[in-house]
């Protein structure tokens, strides 16, 4: 053998070894990076405080769009809140495999004109989404909001695995769960929940509505539902709040099924204050805020007022 | 036209006849831009279940075993008469499995690696080609008796099933896996493109949601199996397995179509042995054996002496040299009679063990419209397309839990997947009315009429956070879909651990009211074992497995009586 055979011959069991070591070196210990985005910080969307407008508005008519629009111009027109080029996103309540009459969802007509009437004010883009309880092509097929947004002009998003980034809430309770990122990467979050009966919480109307921004283990909310509620109303702070009681559950929530649970009230709430909303809106269940612990552990946590009639309280007939 | 041109239109139609199978196995979903009309009533855009009913198998093992040709299973006459004149043109034309055996067949491997007199041998008749006249017979023999076993091995379900509970669930685990490792990688380029190609494909290939089956491995086992035997052997399953293949083997006994061999020509090249498909011998000096012959007409493509020619009415003449062809299956009668007799003696065996009745498993809850258990096993075929269209992944096959009887037959996991109480899917793509189609009406059910039930859900206290953890929860009551819920609450103090008095509700279960339908155990956050379950007693479709004296309509609740 000579010298260059040596160099040669020893020279790849040299070169193996020296890969084989230098790995095991490299990963030694190593800690997986987690790659997904957590934002930490609260989202507020909301507009600013005017004293001339009243702080909460509810309109009634039979035509729903009208009752829309009345209650929306009473508190300062769909201008007040969407600006031109703006995203906005549409937060309706898509929880359930249930047909409009059924009032487990909200009103589709109601969701489409508000679609038209940001696109209207000059937003770029509407998205509507909700993480629904049922099978979500069934939720926003049947509750007819798919159908209508669409038509109306927005872009309806079923949230898949992609949709969802782990965010921090910031909450007393809540902390880092997966929330759908069009909730949080968007100028504008409208939240328009239905008004229906709620065995654990009484009531679920907007604050409640939330939850359908999480993924994750929602199932275990209800163990602390008061607190879950408000950490969440804390972190995300809609634009608007419109509460549909067109028609509202008044039994068997929040999935109902049958029409006799349904009342007509042919009402639409517009609010910049969350717990003001929910607290006129459970009043179309027979309820005092009073009654209603998260509401009003959501007034403690400073988040609005119980009294509504204290922010400036209008009704359009 | 050459036979040539024949070739050709023979492989287009294979192609074509995959592509339309495959495309309406896709089709089984609940598409995310499906937009039917009626949002009451929701139902699929393409009748899907034509995939299953050309089997002339299906519609015999069904017909013997419940004596109904169910819907469209009648379509299977479009397949079956023809062979009678033609021989086995399905095989070798049409059916998806055997096209894909064939291509799988024509691939590289050892066998074609053998030379001269070994490798035309290899692609004689051979007796193990028998097999499958037995496992038809064994499987009439039983169906006669009431249990259909066809659809574990005629091709259509096989290849349904196959397709729509193990293949295309793992191409998307599959595609999720690469698209996450090379998004894990971080150069944005290159996850642009991977994200690129993954958008491209999944409207047409990937549901909306993963699915997971239950026992995926069993069915894979035997999927796998028969693809690589076509290393071995070419088309062996459609050579030694199929029954559906013997099927039409057996009827094209009075084919006036079939092989003409002339004895002058042939120079005995055997390249017609050698592109054989279906190893029916059609060399000259051999014994043609039509029932074996899938029509492919290779060997008249590829002997160059023109000396062999399938026409109308051949010319079979039986020479010293040359024996004539022949129209029988090569089984003796002795043959017959044991393989219908061991059909025959399958069905007490299944059934005088405890699986079907004596100790039927409680989790074993079939799909909503399904008929009676005994009935049951008399029309379901395995073809896995009520699993394939569940939006909720709650249809799973079953390995064990409805005994070998029923391996692979549907059953609800409610922990996976609940029954969406208006949902109807799976009653409108069963072939064979194993499952009824159920209107929204029926299934839900409503004063006058009970509605459809399933099973019935229990609590399990000792898990359950109210009842044992003095906490609240309720989740299951939130998600009861029946109007009333079937579960209702009762406020109840109890003590925490430090001795604090707290005011839990506590949810119990009205079997009057409960449908089965398994949303509060799908619901329930008890993870692993959930706290509330589902069983199948109660279920409509049976007499005996009840708890209840009397079952009534739902009792509507008016404002007053709140």
């Amino acid at each position: 053998m000579d010298r260059r055979d040596f160099i040669k011959k020893t020279g790849k069991a040299v070169a193996l070894a020296t890969v084989t070591g230098g790995t095991g070196l490299l990963f030694h210990n190593r800690v997986k990076s987690d790659y997904e985005a957590i934002i930490p910080k609260t989202k507020n969307f909301e507009v600013p405080f005017d004293a001339n407008l009243p702080g909460i508005t509810l309109a009634r008519n039979e035509d729903h769009l009208a009752a829309l629009n009345g209650s929306l111009d009473a508190i300062g027109g769909i201008k007040r809140f969407i600006k031109p080029g703006e995203r906005v996103t549409i937060k309706p309540n898509v929880g359930w495999d249930r047909v409009p009459e059924q009032a487990a969802n909200t009103n589709p007509e109601l969701v489409a004109e508000m679609v038209r009437l940001c696109l209207g004010a000059g937003a770029v883009e509407v998205i509507v989404t909700d993480v629904t309880c049922n099978d979500p092509r069934r939720c926003f097929l049947r509750s007819g909001i798919r159908k209508a947004a669409e038509e109306a002009g927005a872009k309806v998003i079923l949230p898949g695995d992609d949709d969802f980034v782990k965010t921090d809430l910031g909450g007393e309770l809540l902390t880092v769960w997966p929330v759908v990122k069009h909730f949080i990467d968007t100028d504008r979050l409208i939240n328009m929940p239905i008004v229906k009966q709620h065995s654990l919480s009484s009531c679920t109307i907007s604050m409640k509505n939330l939850y359908g921004i999480l993924g994750g283990r929602r199932n275990q909310l209800h163990q602390q539902i008061d607190q879950s509620i408000v950490d969440l109303a804390n972190f995300c702070r809609p634009t608007l709040t419109i509460v549909d009681a067109t028609r509202v559950l008044l039994r068997g929530g929040p999935q109902g099924g049958s029409l006799a649970d349904v009342a007509i009230e042919n009402s639409v709430i517009c609010s910049t204050d969350q717990v003001a909303a929910d607290s006129r809106g459970a009043e179309f269940l027979g309820l005092s805020a009073q009654q209603v612990s998260h509401i009003l552990l959501a007034e403690k946590s400073g988040l609005g007022a119980v009294d509504y009639r204290s922010i400036g309280y209008k009704e359009v007939v | 036209m050459t036979i040539k041109t024949v070739i050709n239109i023979r492989r287009v139609s294979q192609v074509l006849f995959f592509l339309i199978f495959f495309w309406l196995i896709l089709k089984t979903n609940f598409e995310v831009n499906f937009n039917p009309d009626n949002l009451s009533e929701v139902i699929l855009p393409y009748p899907v279940s034509i995939a299953l009913e050309f089997s002339p198998l299906v519609a015999l093992a069904t017909l013997l075993a419940n004596g109904t040709v169910f819907k469209g299973l009648l379509w299977s006459l479009v397949i079956l008469i023809p062979t009678i004149f033609l021989g086995r043109f399905f095989c070798g034309w049409i059916c998806p499995l055997g096209t894909l055996n064939h291509w799988l067949s024509a691939i590289r491997s050892e066998r074609m690696k053998r030379k001269g007199k070994k490798r035309i041998l290899s692609n004689k008749y051979k007796k193990y080609q028998r097999i499958k006249y037995y496992i038809l017979l064994a499987s009439l023999g039983a169906a006669l008796l009431g249990t259909v076993q066809v659809g574990l091995f005629d091709p259509l379900s096989f290849l349904a099933r196959s397709l729509g509970t193990v293949v295309l669930p793992t191409a998307h685990t599959a595609a999720n896996a690469v698209l996450s490792s090379v998004k894990s990688i971080g150069w944005p380029p290159l996850m642009a493109g991977a994200q690129f190609i993954y958008d491209t494909i999944s409207p047409l290939l990937l549901p909306f949601r993963q699915a997971h089956f239950h026992t995926i491995l069993t069915i894979s086992f035997l999927f796998i199996g028969a693809l690589v035997m076509n290393r071995i052997y070419t088309r062996f399953w459609c050579r030694g397995i199929c029954p559906l293949g013997a099927m039409l083997g057996i009827f094209s006994r009075f084919a006036i179509f079939g092989l003409e061999k002339n004895e002058e020509r042939c120079d005995d090249c055997q390249l017609c042995q050698m592109h054989c498909q279906g190893a029916d011998n059609p060399k000259v000096g051999e014994k043609w054996h039509q029932a074996e012959c899938h029509l492919c007409l290779n060997c008249q493509s590829a002997c160059p002496q023109s000396s062999l020619k399938f026409k109308f009415f051949p010319n079979q003449i039986e020479t010293k040299t040359n024996p004539a062809g022949t129209p029988s299956v090569d089984i003796s009668r002795r043959k017959v009679f044991l393989s219908v007799g061991s059909g025959l003696a399958l069905y007490p065996l299944l059934r005088s063990g405890d699986d079907f009745e004596a100790n039927a498993n409680p989790l074993l809850i079939r799909p909503p419209g399904s008929v009676e258990e005994k009935d049951f096993l008399a029309r379901c075929i395995r073809c896995g397309q009520c699993m394939r269209v569940c939006p909720n992944n709650a249809l799973h096959p079953t390995f064990m839990e409805s005994g070998l009887e029923g391996l692979w037959s549907p059953m609800l996991i409610p922990k996976i997947g609940y029954c969406e109480p208006t949902c109807t899917l799976c009653g409108q793509v069963c072939p064979t009315g194993a499952i009824l189609e159920l209107t929204q009406k029926v299934k839900v059910g409503d004063k006058d009429t009970p509605p459809n039930r399933i099973g019935t859900a229990f609590f399990d206290l000792g898990r359950c956070l109210p009842w044992a953890m003095a906490k609240p929860c309720i989740v299951c009551e939130e998600w009861c879909p029946t109007s009333p819920k079937a579960i209702y609450l009762k406020e109840e103090t109890v003590l925490d651990s430090q001795g604090k008095e707290v005011v839990v509700k506590r949810p119990y279960i009205d079997p009057g009211l409960c449908t089965g339908c398994g949303a509060c155990e799908y619901a329930c956050p008890v993870m692993d074992q959930r706290a509330v379950y589902v069983t199948s007693v109660g279920e409509s479709r049976s007499s005996k497995n009840q708890i209840l004296l009397q079952r009534k309509g739902i009792k509507q609740k008016t404002a007053d009586n709140n």
